[in-house]
């Protein structure tokens, strides 16, 4: 896995990012769901969409399809308006829930969808790319989740968009149910396609995103690769031994460049540090603290601490 | 995680918009097909009309010696249950935006190059289809059960005119949709279907009813479709009210349902 993706000079140049946000605005009476929201996604990224529910993701993404209109700001689809973009096919999406009709057969789903469209890939192959094509004849109505969401994709597949985005598509769906879900897509984006998810597990944003895009509150708060993600949560975490320390002795610690919080848990003392070396060494010399740990803080630490309310008024 | 340099996925070579707003005869077909599929449509607007002109006494002696027009009063009622049949069939074709909007389909098909306008056109075909079943069903029981006496002429008139006029109610569907929005919006509507089909004559003529009532019924939007549509048996010449009450219900439906849609497609 690399870390820095060089510029590869292979890469096709696009004429226009696949996504363009600028300054997205867009209110709910006097609740404020996106608010100067900035964003651009370049051809080719797998981009996670992050953020604890009501931090703006699925407002966001109904504006990138044309499906409500922002109060300020501007979008763009491969620099057209979201709607012309969905009309010649270049983004299509996998919603979060419902949008089926229960009494058509999946097949006849992706019929009347694939007839709808000027070009789309042939409907048995979709069927076949989304793993649907066994239930092919059963009615929408009598399959689970996971198979709606699968068909959901299968249609999101027929006109080959170049930008795939999926509102939580995983939400309620079973741990195997899941895992198929994205190795389908995972499969899919191997092809080159642009893809971004909105998700609120962040194990799906580190597993199968390049790029991670955290919001909260209706703003893009951090935007990086996971491993980027994590150290903006500044420094790690040394824990030690120390038997019989005092909390005056632990104190102590607190002065030491860099330090940011220190805590004790009976004999076992927990530093957070910008400079994790300069704890360990003070610990280990300066101290009898012993079975010295050192972690990085996880992306859930990282998570917690960028999208906390800072009134925490709640 | 893949390291080599990715591919774009542009194996589709021109990316076009499809003509007429993604107007497609498929998606006209699967429409019709899912209202055909759909039990309650079924019993509601092709089965109930016959039924009706059966219970009504369409086979009784007595109507079928008693004169009216050109025919017989079996003939005024096998017309007036087919201007039922094609009202239901209209409204309920119309109104299944309801429960698509409910659904949650009318979003998903925003995700398609999908006209709303080419969406609205589809429905009313939609809608005109399954009225021309409606009427020919009726029709059909009527013609088999040799009760019905009227000329060659007035069969085919007053056939086309059930079946075309009733436009006022695709219209009224697809207001309510928009207006309602129910999974059960038909369960709400068959009630007013009822009372306008009385109140413009199709189950008992209008003479049984007092001056004042009378009237009001004549403004009613049942009224005109089915004035209209005995016309042929009854040699009747006076239609003006008729014509206007078709015209100015259409129009006031139709624009109710384009004020709800444009607020509809604004949020969405």
């Amino acid at each position: 896995m690399e870390l820095t993706a060089p510029e590869s000079p292979a890469r096709p140049r696009a004429a226009a990012p696949a996504v363009a946000l600028r300054d997205l605005t867009k209110r709910f009476g006097a609740v404020t769901a996106v608010d100067g929201l900035d964003l651009t996604i370049e051809p080719g990224e797998i981009v996670a969409f992050l953020g604890p529910n009501g931090a703006g993701k699925t407002t966001t993404i109904d504006m990138v399809l044309g499906l409500s209109r922002p109060h300020s700001g501007s979008i763009e689809v491969y620099g057209m308006t979201p709607r012309a973009a969905v009309a010649h096919g270049l983004v299509a999406a996998v919603m979060q829930t419902g949008g089926l009709l229960k009494d058509l057969t999946v097949r006849e789903t992706v019929e009347l969808t694939a007839a709808l469209f000027a070009h789309t890939r042939p409907v048995d192959e979709v069927l076949d790319r989304a793993g649907i094509s066994d239930i092919a004849t059963r009615r929408v109505g009598k399959c689970s989740g996971g198979q709606q969401q699968r068909l959901r994709f299968a249609m999101a597949l027929l006109p080959e968009p170049e930008l795939l985005i999926l509102d939580e598509p995983t939400t309620g769906m079973d741990v195997e149910g899941r895992r198929d879900f994205w190795s389908a897509i995972r499969a899919d984006a191997e092809r080159g396609r642009t893809v971004l998810f909105a998700t609120h597990y962040l194990e799906e944003a580190d597993a199968y995103a390049d790029r991670i895009v955290l919001v909260s509150r209706g703003r893009v708060v951090a935007d990086g690769t996971a491993a980027q993600i994590r150290a903006l949560s500044s420094g790690r975490r040394v824990t030690a031994t120390w038997e019989g320390v005092t909390t005056a002795e632990a104190g102590t610690l607190k002065n030491l460049p860099g330090v940011e919080d220190v805590e004790l848990r009976g004999d076992t003392v927990l530093v957070t540090s910008a400079d994790s070396d300069l704890v360990a060494r003070h610990l280990l010399t300066a101290t009898p603290a012993h079975d010295l740990q050192i972690t990085s803080r996880g992306l859930e630490d990282a998570f917690l601490a960028l999208t906390a309310d800072p009134g925490e008024t709640r | 995680m893949t390291a080599s340099p990715r591919i774009l996925a542009t194996t589709v070579p021109e990316r076009r918009v499809p003509p007429l707003g993604g107007f497609s005869p498929t998606f006209l077909a699967l429409e019709i097909r899912r209202l055909l599929r759909n039990r309650r449509t079924m019993v509601f607007t092709l089965i109930m009309p016959p039924a009706f002109f059966l219970l009504f006494g369409g086979l009784s002696q007595n109507y079928q010696h008693q004169s009216v027009g050109h025919g017989n009063v079996s003939a005024y009622l096998m017309i007036s249950f087919a201007v039922y049949g094609s009202m239901i069939a209209n409204t309920s074709a119309g109104a299944s935006v309801a429960i698509e909007r409910a659904l949650g389909w009318s979003r998903q098909l925003r995700l398609t190059p999908l006209n709303p306008l080419a969406y609205i056109a589809t429905k009313v075909l939609t809608a005109m289809v399954m009225g021309a079943i409606s009427v020919a069903i009726v029709f059909a029981v009527g013609a088999f059960s040799g009760a019905v006496q009227m000329p060659t002429s007035a069969w085919i008139i007053s056939g086309v005119i059930a079946w075309f006029c009733a436009i006022v109610f695709a219209a009224f569907g697809l207001f309510m949709g928009y207006l309602l929005p129910s999974e059960n919006v038909m369960q709400i509507l068959g009630p007013v279907l009822a009372l306008l089909a009385l109140m413009g004559g199709l189950f008992v003529p209008l003479d049984v009813l007092s001056e004042t009532l009378r009237t009001l019924a004549s403004y009613t939007p049942a009224y005109g479709v089915g004035k209209l549509a005995r016309a042929a048996l009854l040699g009747d010449g006076d239609l003006l009210g008729a014509i206007v009450n078709v015209v100015v219900w259409t129009a006031i439906f139709g624009a109710g349902a384009v004020w709800r849609f444009r607020r509809d497609t604004a949020r969405v």
